[in-house]
């Protein structure tokens, strides 16, 4: 386990900065009731095996006597690296994007399985949307529940989706909360 | 009282000639009427000669005369009784009293039947016996001339009537006989009869109609006791049948006949075929029972509050969507767990901000419980040794939003020397063990488990749960608790394990605060073990409709390991020698001999790793240890007065609480 290097600190917060843009000061700074101690401490990124985690200061301060082969895993892992060296987020992030979100979408009931099979998101499905969404901003997809099931990357932007017909595309998919069943192995 | 007067009184009235009272058709004189149905019952009198009869009549029906208003009643009663009656005898008696004894006999017959099957009638008994008295006092005159003619008549049929008593009597000793008979039939088949049942595929009713008869036998013996068929025998036979039936290798079902009685037994036989009710664990970091009560049941879930006692829980009884499957289950809203799984993260009771250890936290149920109860503060170390299941470990705790958990990947018993001894608050050890508890689960364990297998799990078991003990920090503020937890319904598995922990560290059980759960055994067989092992509480699919557990909550006294009583200073760095003396000494005084090889063996364990620890301190420790070697005979007795003040604490503990 280690603190991640410059590069891969800004190629993280790169893709932070899409989904949750000007709350990523929150996300760096919140304050964190974990550990033993009474007074809270901090979070941080930390780089183990390829993945990034997203831990408070006092877990990593005693994770430390667990060696590299043995430790699995530290409070919230967001991501991880490819080989080629870019940096994907997992839908184990979710929790964090999703009370940061600066763009949302919610779908209607019907569409729910779809997205959650892994299909994009249709205009037919859409039930609501955050106005000012660019194409290429990260969006996280939400029930109308408000329940969070995942995020993508926005196709269009917000008044062109309005323009669609129903079965544009609107969200390309990137990750959802059904790959806890389908793709177990690979988290 | 009155009923053994009466049946004496009644007795002694059998000499006089039958009168039915339940045959009103066959009226014979008044006198007779009370007196016929009880002596009929009785088995055959002696005739007493006839005026002593009449003598006893009277005396003995005075006192009945006391009560004037039931037996006037009772004699009109009687009065339209005895008109009706001779009546009807009145046509029959003309024709010829004798050649209606058959007929009077066969409706002897059933009115015997109905007399048998009544009982005794005592109370139409008292009745006639109150309506014969005045009408017996009045006819007493008129009634002297036909006496002799009705007395042979009556003898007559007191013979055919004390005749079918007998008959009736042999049958159903017969009967009596061909039960048991059939029990002996069933419960000990031959050698032969045994060979030809294993010849081909088993016999199924039979077999179960065998197992039923057993289990009424075993449990009143006496009563249904097969001649020549000892109680072991019995056992044996239902335990091969059990096996057979119910699909159980002979080693699983010889222990659990031994822990339970045969009715118990064969409740918990059937509760193991049957599944028990799904339930699952509302994550309270997200969302609230009544919240996620409301949305699965839009969803066409039927379901209801699991009990009184958990305050999370819900039973699930039937679905239209897959319950593992729903969004609300893949957002981490709840997570589908048995209803005993909630038993040991309730007993340990964390609180925010603690330390806790779960030594064996895959797929990772209890381990988010834990995090909930804490509200994502304090710090949870949850490891797992087989790699496959770290990833599903891991997958529960993200799906539910757990945040201050570290997942490692050791072998339990290693974790005291990686997160240092003495540092923790809690320690939750769910035991890997052998699965008797969870058979409705997994059918599997019923054939597969045999004795070795139980013995390596009780081995590991016990290392386990004194490397948990060491964790802990016995001077913690707000915890000094290990919580031990296995499915497992054995003995050796369960008690025994905790009561090795007890004479190996210096801990106490404490209250589980699971109080609906049945004590855990104090003595088993052979076995005596300290008497605080009432604390512990098991649970059991037949009787509280969740799997078989076993749980168990200890407190840390002090830091130290259970052998010295004296320096605190030389303790811990001389705990080896202490500790292998004082096992000597010990392992002579205990009865149990089959811990001393389970302590040798990690008595040498301790021995070469804390032979390197001492080796690696100061040179201080050594000679220190050749002083104490020298003063062995000094231990010796400040040991045993130590031990002989315990015992006399324990029993006065044990005063105190009776």
């Amino acid at each position: 386990m280690r603190p991640l290097d410059e590069t891969e600190t800004t190629v993280v917060f790169e893709k932070l900065f899409k989904f949750v843009g000007n709350n990523l000061k929150k996300i760096v700074e919140n304050p964190s009731d974990e550990g033993p101690e009474s007074t809270p401490g901090s979070y941080c990124f930390r780089l183990q095996k390829n993945r990034v985690y997203y831990v408070s200061e006092a877990l990593v301060k005693r994770a430390t006597n667990i060696s590299r082969k043995n430790l699995v895993s530290l409070g919230t892992c967001i991501g991880k690296y490819t080989h080629a060296g870019s940096f994907h987020l997992t839908i184990m992030s979710l929790n964090i994007l999703a009370a940061n979100a600066k763009h949302k979408v919610w779908l209607k009931p019907t569409s729910e399985m779809s997205f959650l099979y892994g299909n994009h998101v249709l205009k037919g499905g859409l039930g609501r949307i955050t106005d000012s969404i660019v194409p290429g901003d990260g969006v996280v997809v939400f029930s109308m529940s408000d329940v969070p099931l995942g995020f993508g990357i926005a196709a269009k932007s917000t008044q062109d989706c309005r323009k669609l017909d129903p079965n544009g595309i609107v969200v390309l998919h990137q990750a959802d909360i059904g790959e806890y069943l389908r793709d177990e192995d690979e988290l | 009282m009155p009923a053994l007067t009466r049946n004496k009184k009644k007795g002694a009235k059998s000499q006089t000639p039958p009168t039915k009272q339940v045959t009103k058709p066959r009226t014979p004189p008044s006198k007779t009427q009370s007196k016929p149905q009880t002596t009929t019952l009785k088995k055959g009198a002696k005739k007493p000669p006839l005026k002593k009869q009449k003598k006893e009549v009277v005396v003995e029906e005075e006192p009945l005369e006391e009560d004037d208003e039931v037996v006037s009643d009772a004699s009109i009663d009687s009065e339209s009784e005895e008109l009706d009656e001779s009546d009807d005898e009145g046509g029959k008696g003309s024709n010829g009293f004798f050649s209606d004894d058959e007929e009077e006999n066969d409706d002897d017959d059933e009115t015997l039947g109905d007399d048998f099957l009544e009982g005794s009638g005592e109370e139409e008994e008292e009745e006639e016996e109150e309506e014969e008295g005045p009408s017996d006092v009045g006819s007493d005159s008129d009634s002297d001339e036909d006496d002799d003619d009705l007395v042979k008549q009556s003898e007559a049929i007191d013979r055919k009537l004390a005749k079918q008593k007998a008959d009736a009597d042999a049958e159903q000793q017969e009967l009596n006989k061909q039960d048991e008979s059939e029990h002996d039939a069933f419960r000990l088949p031959t050698e032969e009869e045994l060979e030809e049942e294993a010849r081909g595929p088993p016999d199924l009713p039979l077999l179960k109609t065998r197992i039923e008869d057993i289990v009424r036998a075993l449990k009143n013996f006496k009563a249904f006791r097969p001649a020549g068929a000892t109680r072991k025998e019995c056992v044996e036979q239902l335990k091969a049948d059990l096996g057979s039936y119910y699909g159980y290798n002979s080693f699983l079902i010889g222990t659990l006949v031994e822990m339970f009685p045969p009715g118990e037994l064969m409740e918990l036989i059937e509760a193991f075929e049957k599944q028990r009710p799904t339930s699952i664990r509302t994550n309270t970091l997200k969302t609230r029972r009544r919240d996620l009560a409301d949305v699965l049941l839009n969803r066409g879930v039927n379901l209801d509050p699991l009990s009184k006692w958990s305050k999370v829980g819900l039973v699930i009884y039937d679905s239209q969507v897959p319950i593992g499957a729903t969004p609300e289950y893949l957002a981490g809203y709840y997570m589908l767990q048995g209803a005993s799984s909630f038993l040991p993260v309730m007993a340990l009771a964390p609180r925010e901000n603690e330390r806790i250890v779960d030594v064996a936290a895959a797929p990772g149920g209890k381990t988010t419980y834990i995090a909930a109860l804490m509200k994502n503060t304090g710090l949870i170390y949850a490891n797992e040794m087989k790699v496959p299941r770290l990833k599903s470990l891991t997958a529960n705790l993200h799906r539910m939003g757990v945040t201050n958990t570290i997942v490692c990947n050791y072998d339990g018993r290693e974790l005291p020397k990686v997160l240092g001894q003495n540092t923790v608050d809690r320690v939750l050890l769910d035991a890997p063990c052998s699965g008797t508890g969870v058979i409705s689960k997994d059918e599997s364990v019923k054939i597969s488990k045999t004795a070795d297998e139980i013995k390596k799990f009780a081995h590991l078991q016990k290392q386990l749960i004194l490397a948990a003990i060491d964790m802990v920090d016995a001077n913690s503020k707000t915890g000094g608790y290990i919580v031990y937890s296995t499915c497992s319904l054995m003995v050796a598995e369960n008690e025994a394990v905790i009561d090795y922990a007890l004479k190996k560290r210096d801990v106490k059980l404490v209250t589980c605060g699971l109080d609906f759960g049945r004590k855990g055994f104090t003595r088993f067989r052979e076995h005596r073990f300290q008497p605080s092992l009432d604390k512990t509480r098991r649970f059991y699919p037949h009787v509280h409709n969740m799997d078989g557990f076993f749980v168990a909550k200890l407190k840390k006294m002090s830091n130290m390991t259970k052998s010295s009583e004296d320096d605190d200073e030389a303790v811990e760095t001389v705990e080896q020698d202490e500790v292998s003396d004082d096992d000597d000494d010990e392992a002579e005084a205990i009865e149990e001999n089959r811990n001393k090889e389970r302590r040798t063996k990690s008595k040498e364990d301790k021995r070469s790793k804390k032979d390197k620890k001492s080796k690696s301190e100061n040179g201080n420790v050594e000679p220190k240890a050749r002083k104490q070697k020298k003063k062995r005979s000094e231990w010796k007795n400040e040991i045993a007065q130590a031990r002989e003040e315990k015992r006399i604490a324990m029993r006065e503990k044990a005063k105190e609480k009776k």
